[in-house]
Order: structure tokens, then C-alpha cells, then sequence
């Protein structure tokens, strides 16, 4: 039997390896995209060239490295305030496993409110509407069309801060740093458009929305958007975790739940 | 009120309608004293409650025990019992595989999301149908959106052998009558007697028979979260009984690539702070 024919066989177009001759199932040498990853790639390429390596045909070029990496670092943490780093330090400060924090980050950083299927949905725009304003503006009154089966409707414009009254410094920061690699023509039209992208939004951009606009700019599909922002947000939310496993529950806000009685819900 | 105004007013503020606990004293579980007013409750009566505030017929609690357990498959091929028993195999903890199983049934081709298509289907169709619409109308306008019809058709065969067991059951219980079902059944004759030669699946018998129980689309959607969750420990267990790693193992030549060629890589051009 070919292996074409083989029914065990996983097809991939990613990784290859050569077994050593005297064990099919140690791998040799290993080839990612053809590139021998332990031979010739560990000690020469960047992390930030692998990932994109891992998820793109070819090798990024060095503007696209270097705005993968300056995303990587803006959104390495998103800090203990945010819910799925909140929700991964639920976990560290009771002595859950490494895992399950890191599980509960990614389940509660995948939603509409600054997670990652906002980033997809907000990838989609990207998608559509590319560098025109008006296609923009008309996505942007729409959004609630993108409402699609497990996941609830947006209830703001993805990539947009249903909370803030304006553009928070570490977003302006970020937006000016990425747009100034020159990787794709989005970030830097995203920057001199600013002020119409959030009249039309009604609301300030989020780091969400340029993420998901530098993401755009690397070629990543909003599938691809949506995988990476939920594996970059991951380090804070590891080392948050363990900083509260070792501090311990009673330094952990438990609060006081307030509990309304069926009367109110009726009215409310 | 909007922006930091409304955020500053939930600082500190849990407001609950659902419940809490005192410790030492007494539990609130959706209004009502868990240890007192609940304690006769078995537990799925409790999960349905806890997702609807609504209390449910013996016979209506039996069906729902039917939806979880006659699709509850102790085996380990099966995509998302198959990430418990790897943990199993790879000695990672029960939970973590079991939970991670559990998240992964959340599918594009079965669990909740093609039950979800179903039941706004359904819905859909139900409407269309009092505003005249013939099904068959209703059918081609769901195929011409979605390209197939949610919980119809099925991933590897086009038959279900979970589907008669819980019709017969429904007809026992005499939950058989509901507007949901003779659709979900009138969909499916149309399928098959057309060109399209689909079945109903599991996920559109459960959206029926669950929104002929009253469920709606968010009700129904966490009812069914556990609903493979008993075939999943079995393949845990066994894989962790057999010796590490011997679940699935692939050969390097197992991995069948289809990329680039093998090329050199050149050194990396992007600035290093090095």
C-alpha cells in the first residue's frame, strides 16, 4: 500500500521529517516549509521568523519580522486588569494547573470584547473593506450582521473600545510604532484616518483593531489573525498566573455578590 | 451612563439574580435554598434549572437524560474523545484532557454549532411556513445561504443509528407531538424523496425534540454541553492503562508532505539588537 493510500497518514504541507535509520519514529531531521529547523534555522532565524514561517508559505521579509515581533511585544501582556489574564490568575491563585490557567485565558480572551474573535471579525473588515473609507463606514454600521452561531452579535464595532472616550496612549503608541515598519499600506492609513475610522465607530480604536489591522498588514487570513492574537496574549496571562499562585487566594479580590431578588429581574 | 462612568459604577459590585452562598449558613441557587428547597432534586433537573429557572415533567427530565446518554460513545476515533484519551496516553491529568475534550466538541460538523443551524432552521422555516411558504421553498432558500442544511447529513455516514432509539423513546414518553418534530421529520422525507439524499442527524433531533421541550436556542445550546461527556473517561482511562504513548503513534514517514522542497535558509536580515 502507497502512502497516498495509507488511511493512518496525516497530510501536511508545514513539517517533514526524516526518520534515523534505526528508528521510524525519531525524527532525524526536521524540515519546516523546507527549511531544516535544527540543522540550519535554530541559531540563525528569529522566533518571530518561525511563527510566520509556521503559518505562511515563505519566510516573512525584514519589515515583516520586525512588526511581528513589536506585535508580539504589545501584546505580550495585556495585564492583570484584562478579564483572560483575570481568568488565568483564577486559576494560579488557588494552585490550578499550568494548563488549565493558560486554558482559561484563551476560553475568556476568544470573545467579541477584546479577544480574538474580535480580532477575526475586525480581520473580516480588513478583508472587505480594505483602505477604503467608505466601504468602512458601511461595514462599520453594520456589524451587528456579523453575528454568526456560537458566538453572540457584537454588541460595538470590532476593534473599537466600547468603553473609552478616547484613544488610550498605549493604542496611539502602538499604532505609530507598527505603521512605521512599512510592511502593508493598512496600518498606515489606519493612522492618517484615525479620527474618520473612530467618528465612524462612534467609539476609540482598540489595540484589538490594530492588531488585527497589523495582522492584516503580515497577509494573515482572519482565521490565521484570530490563532496568533490568541497564542501572543498568552505570556502575561502564564506569568500573572503563577505571580498569584505564589501570593495565595487571600490576596485575590473575592468581592461581596449583591443579590437581586426575582421581583427585580422582572422589572429590571 | 456610559464609558468609565458605568465601569466605576461595577467596581467592586457583584449584582447577581442567579445566586451566591454564605458560608457556614446557607446557598442561593437561582432564588431558591440549595440544601432545603433543591436538595430532592437530581442533578440533571438541577443543570436544566440552573440554565432555564423552569422546573421540568419526570418524563420530559427522561428525554433529556435520552439526548445526553444515547450519544454518550466510549470511543476513542471519535475526534473529541480522542483529545481525553491522548492526554490519557501522554499522562496528562484527567481533567485537563477531559475539559480540553469537551471544548473541542464545539464543531463546525457536530455538537452545538450544526444544532444551532438546526434550530434557527427551524425557526425559520416554522415562520415561513405560516406565511404560506411551502417546505420545499423553505429547503431551497436554507441550501442556496448555508450550502447544507444544519443537523442533516452526517460526517462519515449518511445515517444515524441514534435517532430511531430516541423516537421510540419520545413516543413512550408521548413527547412525540411537538411542531419542532414533524418538521425536523417532514425536513427530512423531503431530503431523502429529493435529490438532495440527506438524513436527519442527532443535532436536528435534538433541536427539535429539545425546542418542542420548551428550550430555547441559548437554552438548548448549554443543555447540550455535556452531551458526549460520558463516552470521554472511558478512553482516558484505558489509554492511560496502556503503556505511554502508544495512542496513535506515527512513523516520521506517516506525515505525508506536500510543501516546498527542501531549500537552504538565509541568514536573517532583520535588525538584531544583538
Amino acid at each position: 500500500m502507497s502512502s497516498d493510500e495509507n488511511p493512518n497518514t496525516v497530510r501536511s504541507s508545514i513539517w517533514h521529517e526524516d526518520a534515523e535509520p534505526d528508528n521510524p519514529f525519531a525524527a532525524r531531521t526536521a524540515y519546516c516549509r523546507g527549511y531544516d529547523v535544527y540543522g540550519e534555522m535554530l541559531g540563525q532565524a528569529r522566533w518571530a521568523e518561525m511563527l510566520y514561517l509556521l503559518f505562511m508559505p515563505d519566510p516573512p521579509t525584514p519589515a515583516q519580522t520586525e512588526l511581528l515581533e513589536s506585535l508580539a511585544l504589545a501584546l505580550a501582556n495585556p495585564g492583570p486588569r484584562e478579564p483572560s489574564v483575570h481568568a488565568a490568575m483564577c486559576g494560579g491563585v488557588c494552585g490550578s494547573t499550568a494548563a488549565s490557567s493558560l486554558m482559561a485565558a484563551l476560553a475568556v480572551g476568544a470573545g467579541q470584547l477584546g479577544g480574538a474573535r474580535e480580532v477575526y471579525s475586525a480581520a473580516s473588515g480588513w478583508a472587505s473593506c480594505g483602505t477604503n473609507l467608505a466601504a468602512w463606514q458601511g461595514w462599520l454600521a453594520n456589524t451587528s450582521e456579523l453575528a454568526n452561531g456560537i458566538w453572540p452579535a457584537p454588541e460595538h464595532p470590532p476593534g473599537f473600545d466600547p468603553h473609552g472616550l478616547g484613544t488610550a496612549t498605549p493604542v496611539r503608541q502602538t499604532l505609530a510604532c507598527l505603521a512605521g515598519y512599512g510592511a502593508g499600506p493598512r496600518l498606515p492609513w489606519l493612522q492618517q484616518y484615525l479620527p474618520e475610522m473612530e467618528a465612524a465607530a462612534g467609539r476609540p480604536l482598540s489595540l484589538s483593531g490594530v492588531a488585527a489591522a497589523a495582522l492584516a498588514d503580515l497577509e494573515f487570513n482572519p482565521e490565521q489573525s484570530e490563532m496568533l492574537y490568541l497564542l501572543l496574549r498568552l505570556p502575561g496571562a502564564a506569568a500573572h498566573a503563577l505571580e498569584q499562585r505564589a501570593l495565595g487566594y487571600k490576596k485575590f479580590p473575592f468581592g461581596v455578590v449583591d443579590l437581586e431578588s426575582a421581583t427585580e429581574e422582572q422589572t429590571a | 451612563m456610559n464609558g468609565p462612568d458605568l465601569l466605576n459604577e461595577h467596581v467592586g459590585v457583584l449584582k447577581s439574580r442567579m445566586g451566591t452562598f454564605y458560608p457556614g449558613s446557607h446557598v442561593i441557587y437561582r432564588g431558591q435554598n440549595l440544601h432545603e428547597d433543591l436538595k430532592d432534586m437530581d442533578w440533571l433537573a438541577l443543570y436544566v434549572f440552573g440554565i432555564t429557572g423552569r422546573h421540568f415533567s419526570q418524563a420530559q427530565l427522561r428525554l433529556m437524560n435520552a439526548l445526553w446518554s444515547y450519544t454518550s460513545y466510549a470511543d476513542v476515533r471519535l475526534w473529541n474523545n480522542r483529545v481525553a484519551a491522548l492526554a490519557g496516553s501522554t499522562r496528562s491529568s484527567g481533567m485537563l484532557g477531559i475539559a480540553a475534550a469537551l471544548a473541542v466538541s464545539e464543531a463546525s460538523i457536530y455538537g452545538g454549532p450544526p444544532m444551532q443551524r438546526a434550530v434557527a432552521f427551524f425557526n425559520r422555516c416554522l415562520e415561513q411556513l405560516d406565511q404560506g411558504e411551502n417546505l420545499e421553498q423553505c429547503i431551497r432558500e436554507e441550501l442556496a445561504r448555508h450550502r447544507n442544511i444544519g443537523g442533516y447529513g452526517r460526517p462519515l455516514v449518511n445515517s444515524d443509528e441514534r435517532i430511531q432509539p430516541l423516537l421510540n423513546l419520545a413516543a413512550e414518553l408521548n413527547l412525540h407531538n411537538g411542531p419542532y418534530l414533524k418538521l425536523a421529520l417532514a425536513v427530512e422525507d423531503k431530503l431523502l424523496h429529493g435529490r438532495w439524499r440527506m438524513r436527519m442527524n442527532y443535532a436536528a433531533l435534538v433541536a427539535a425534540l429539545g425546542s418542542d421541550l420548551g428550550l430555547n436556542a441559548r437554552e438548548l445550546y448549554l443543555f447540550v454541553f455535556p452531551v458526549f461527556l460520558a463516552g470521554m473517561p472511558p478512553g482516558y482511562i484505558e489509554a492511560s492503562y496502556r503503556t505511554e504513548g502508544t495512542l496513535y503513534p506515527l512513523p516520521c514517514d506517516h506525515v505525508l508532505y506536500a510543501g516546498p522542497p527542501k531549500r537552504a535558509w538565509a541568514r536573517s536580515k532583520a535588525n538584531r539588537a544583538l
